[in-house]
This record gives C-alpha cells, structure tokens and sequence, in this order.
C-alpha cells in the first residue's frame, strides 16, 4: 500500500462521479429533500423537534451506503478490479481510496443537509452546529464504509441491494426513532445499543437538545470512528486476488 | 477423453506423447529463457474441471497463439498465469516465480477478454490511472495511446466508444509497464481486418523489444502469425508445436482443418518431434 496508489485511486473514483453530474446532484440534495419532507409531515406538531437530529444521521447513511456498495461491486463486475489486482496495487490502496472519495463527497452532502435541516426547516440547536456537522460526518463516512463491507460479500447488484434491508433497517428499526431504545424488550436494546447507527443518532441528538457535553459527543463519534476502521480494515481483508 | 478419440490414438508412439516440462514448446532445444512453465495444472471453476492436467513450456520474446473453439479453457489458463486464478493442483512459474506473485504484478501484463477500462472516464484519464498504479511516467500514457492508434479518441468517455475502440483501450493499459510477459484474451475480435494486421504488427514489434506474448483466439487463421501454438480443447492441448510443424503434422495448409485432424487422432500434445521431416 503507498499513498500514490491511494490519492490515485480516489482521484479517478472522483473524476468518475464527475463525468455523472445526475449522480452527484442526487447525492447532495436528496437527504436534504428527505429531511424537508419529514419536517413538513409534522409541520404543526413538536414531533420534528424530536426526530429532526435523528433524520440527518438516516438519510445521508443510506445514501452513502447505497452509492458506495454498488460502485465497488460494478468495479468487481465489469472485471477492472481483477485487473487492478493483476497490478501493484494494495488492496488497501484501493478501499482506502474509496473511503477517502466517498468521504470528500460525504462532507459536502452533510454540510447541505445540516444547513438544510438547520436554517431551512427550523431545528433548534442548543449545541454546537460544528459538534452537530462533526457527527453528521462521522455518520456519513460509516455508511460509506459498511457499503464498501457489504459489497465484498456481493457478487451481483441484486445481492448488494438486498444487503440494505439486512445492514440497514434493523439498524433505524432498533435505533430509537420510532421508539426510545430504553423502552425496548431488553434483548432489543442490548442489540440496538451496540448498533453503529444508534450511536450517530444519539449523539445528534444529544447536540440537537443539549442533554450532553462534548465529551460525551465526542466518545459517541469514537465509537463510530472504531466502526468505520474495523469495516475498511475487513473490508479489505474480504477483497481476494485469486477468486475460483 | 471421449472413446472415439482414445481410438484414434493408436497409431502414436508412446515415447512421442512424453511432454518433459522445460522442453516441450516451439523449437524446444534453444536455449531462449523459460518464462512460462506449467506443470500439471488442474483448474476447476464453478465446480466443474476446466484444466485436467496442462503442462507447457514458453520461451521468451515469443509470441504464443493459443487457440481454441470457445469452452475450451483458454481463459482459464491466462488467469492462472496471471495469478488471478485459484487452482485445484500442479504448478505455474512465472519468470523464475509462482505465478500471482507480488514482484510479477509489474512484470505481467493481463488483458482480460471484456475491456476492463473505466466506461465514465476519458480513454486519457483511464490510461493515466492505471499509469499511476503502475509507477510509471506521464510519458508511457502519450506512447500506448499512440501504438494503440488512439489519438483521435483520447478525449472521449470510454463508454462512448466502439467495441473494437474500447478493447484497444484495454490492450494500451498493458502497454504502459514495459513489461516482460503480456497475457492477452482474444485482443483482436470484433476488430476490423486492417486494424488487425496493425495490432499483430505491434504484437511482433514488442516480441522484438523481448517481451513474451500469450495471445488468445478462436480464430484459426490468426495463428499463422505466432512463433509457437498452443490448441486448446475441453481443457486439453491438442498441440504445442510451430505453425509449420502443425500444418505438416497434419498434411493441410489450412490451420481449421488441422485443428479438425488433431482432435480427430489426439490423446496427447502434438509436438514438433512428430512433424515428418
């Protein structure tokens, strides 16, 4: 692995993107599009206020998770990924490339997102807003990273989209949005606390009410920051030079 | 092996069916460097036995046809000499390696049958990544567009393009390394016949400089332009033997119905030894 390689790759995965404008306007409005829906549904009750922090630690995951999981595994597809392994390139090179491209694109959708959420549809914010866009981000970059997992152990596109349902819904089922996780049965909640995604939301929200310091934050985002190595880390060790 | 074919088999000497690993291949007694050298490779993919058995032996600056109907293990066999293939048994050495190995991954050029290239990047930009992977200078990119005949097209998505342009792409990525030993799955089809002769002009022009090629095809005319041909057939070889050496084997002039007449009589390899003299 040399950071060559790597800025290579996530300069040509950028450069890609480039060439698909419909892409990246996708990419950077639809979150913010999701996150004014929701605000608008509950217009004229306090529900927002509550479940506003929690929709910008959904959307931009899912989208990342998306976007990411299916451009590995066209990479797999179209066989340019069994030649870049015929070449000096690392295998790291090439996850962390990735990463490093989706997490570019990552920020600039959450600062939208948040901007969006914030000054458009009115979430109040008794924390800090950077504490809440550092959050967002770390939320972004684990969707990126469980997407390039996740398509390690898909052969086909059908397979990838059927990884959503299974590594994501059971993550927003059991992450508090619909009920508070301490007011789950107790194997519910020992599972939805130790999910990845629970951790975002609830540093969000913490941001969002002011319940917690920054320390406290902070140690959330850690969390995440430990899920997203660990999925890079086996992400890349799942990726074969020699497949049957 | 098939009955009918065990049948047509009697006539050979079994001395003659010897294949000794190192020997075998083109004119087998020079002493050009081995660059190939399988040994009793057995392959399985998708749980069905592709390869039974295959040694071979190539000598470098070579330009190796092997050919062989589609179905026949040709595939199978560059990507176990790439190193992209799991194996069931038996070796593949590589320039004095295994085959796969990290120090030939800038040594071997692999150019998979369906262009791999970058369909949402210009031909400029795919050619420039895959020379940053490489290690080498901007320079090689200007000269595989060039050998390639790409000018024209350097600015236009690869998606965009022909097939026969896009394949072209694929061969210019295995240009930029220098390297020793180019694999290629059937570079030619779907190529026009003046672009053809091209392409096998570069072929033999880097056979020249010293590389080896292995080059794929069905298409059994394209083999009068190889020093050394491997036919291939449910995943055995019928020969290893010269043009020439084929054509006389077989008392044809014509390398379809050559092919026809070995997989009539063979059980094992053709080699240069049969040819009558």
């Amino acid at each position: 692995m040399t950071p060559m390689r790597t800025l290579a790759t996530a300069g040509r995965v950028l450069s890609q993107i480039r060439h698909d404008p419909r892409t990246i306007g996708l990419l950077l409005v639809v979150p913010s599009l999701l996150i004014g829906l929701v605000a608008w549904i509950f217009t004229d009750t306090d529900v927002f206020a509550d479940i506003g922090p929690a929709m910008i630690a959904l959307f931009p995951f899912i989208v990342m998770f998306l976007v990411t999981s299916i451009a590995t595994l066209r990479e797999r597809r179209t066989g340019t990924l069994e030649r870049l392994f015929s070449m000096p390139l690392g295998k790291g090179d090439f996850i962390l490339g990735y990463a490093l491209a989706f997490g570019l694109l990552a920020i600039f959708q959450t600062a939208i997102a948040v901007s969006w959420a914030v000054w458009v549809c009115g979430l109040e914010i008794e924390g800090s807003v950077w504490l809440l866009f550092a959050v967002a981000v770390a939320d972004a970059l684990l969707g990126t990273s469980l997407g390039l997992l996740a398509s390690a152990f898909a052969r086909t596109e059908f397979q990838v989209v059927q990884f959503m349902p299974v590594l994501v819904f059971p993550q927003i089922l059991l992450g508090g949005i619909f009920l508070p996780r301490d007011q789950l049965p107790e194997v519910l909640q020992a599972i939805g606390d130790a999910l990845p995604l629970s951790f975002a939301i609830d540093a969000l929200t913490a941001v969002a009410d002011g319940s917690e310091d920054a320390a406290w934050i902070w140690g959330k985002v850690l969390v995440i920051g430990a899920w997203i190595i660990g999925s890079i880390v086996l992400g890349s060790i799942t990726l074969r030079r020699r497949t049957p | 092996m098939d009955e009918s074919s065990a049948a047509h088999a009697r006539h050979r000497a079994p001395t003659e069916s010897v294949q000794v690993p190192g020997s075998g291949g083109a004119d087998g007694g020079d002493a050009a460097e081995a660059v190939i050298v399988v040994r009793d490779l057995h392959v399985r993919r998708a749980k069905t036995p592709v390869l039974h058995g295959l040694s071979l032996t190539v000598r470098r600056g070579r330009i190796v046809g092997l050919l062989g109907p589609s179905g026949s293990g040709k595939t199978t066999l560059m990507r176990s000499i790439v190193g992209v293939q799991v194996v069931q048994s038996g070796t593949v050495e590589v320039l004095g390696l295994a085959a796969g190995s990290r120090e030939l991954r800038s040594r071997v050029a692999y150019v998979t049958q369906q262009p791999s290239v970058y369909d949402d990047l210009t031909v400029r930009q795919n050619l420039a990544y895959f020379a940053r992977v490489l290690g080498v200078p901007k320079a090689k990119v200007d000269e595989a567009i060039a050998r390639t005949h790409l000018g024209d097209v350097e600015r236009r998505l690869a998606g965009s393009l022909s097939g026969g342009q896009r394949s072209r792409v694929s061969l210019a990525t295995a240009l930029l390394g220098d390297a020793e030993l180019l694999v290629l799955d059937e570079p030619t089809v779907g190529l026009d016949p003046v672009l053809r002769v091209e392409l096998w002009e570069l072929f033999h022009q880097l056979a020249d400089e010293g590389a080896t090629l292995i080059v794929s095809s069905h298409v059994m005319d394209e083999a009068k332009r190889c020093d050394q041909l491997l036919l291939m057939r449910n995943g055995e070889l019928l020969a290893d033997a010269t043009v020439a050496n084929v054509l006389a084997a077989t008392g044809t002039d014509d390398m379809e119905t050559a092919f026809l007449t070995l997989i009539e009589r063979a059980t094992t390899p053709m080699t240069d030894e049969e040819a009558p003299r």
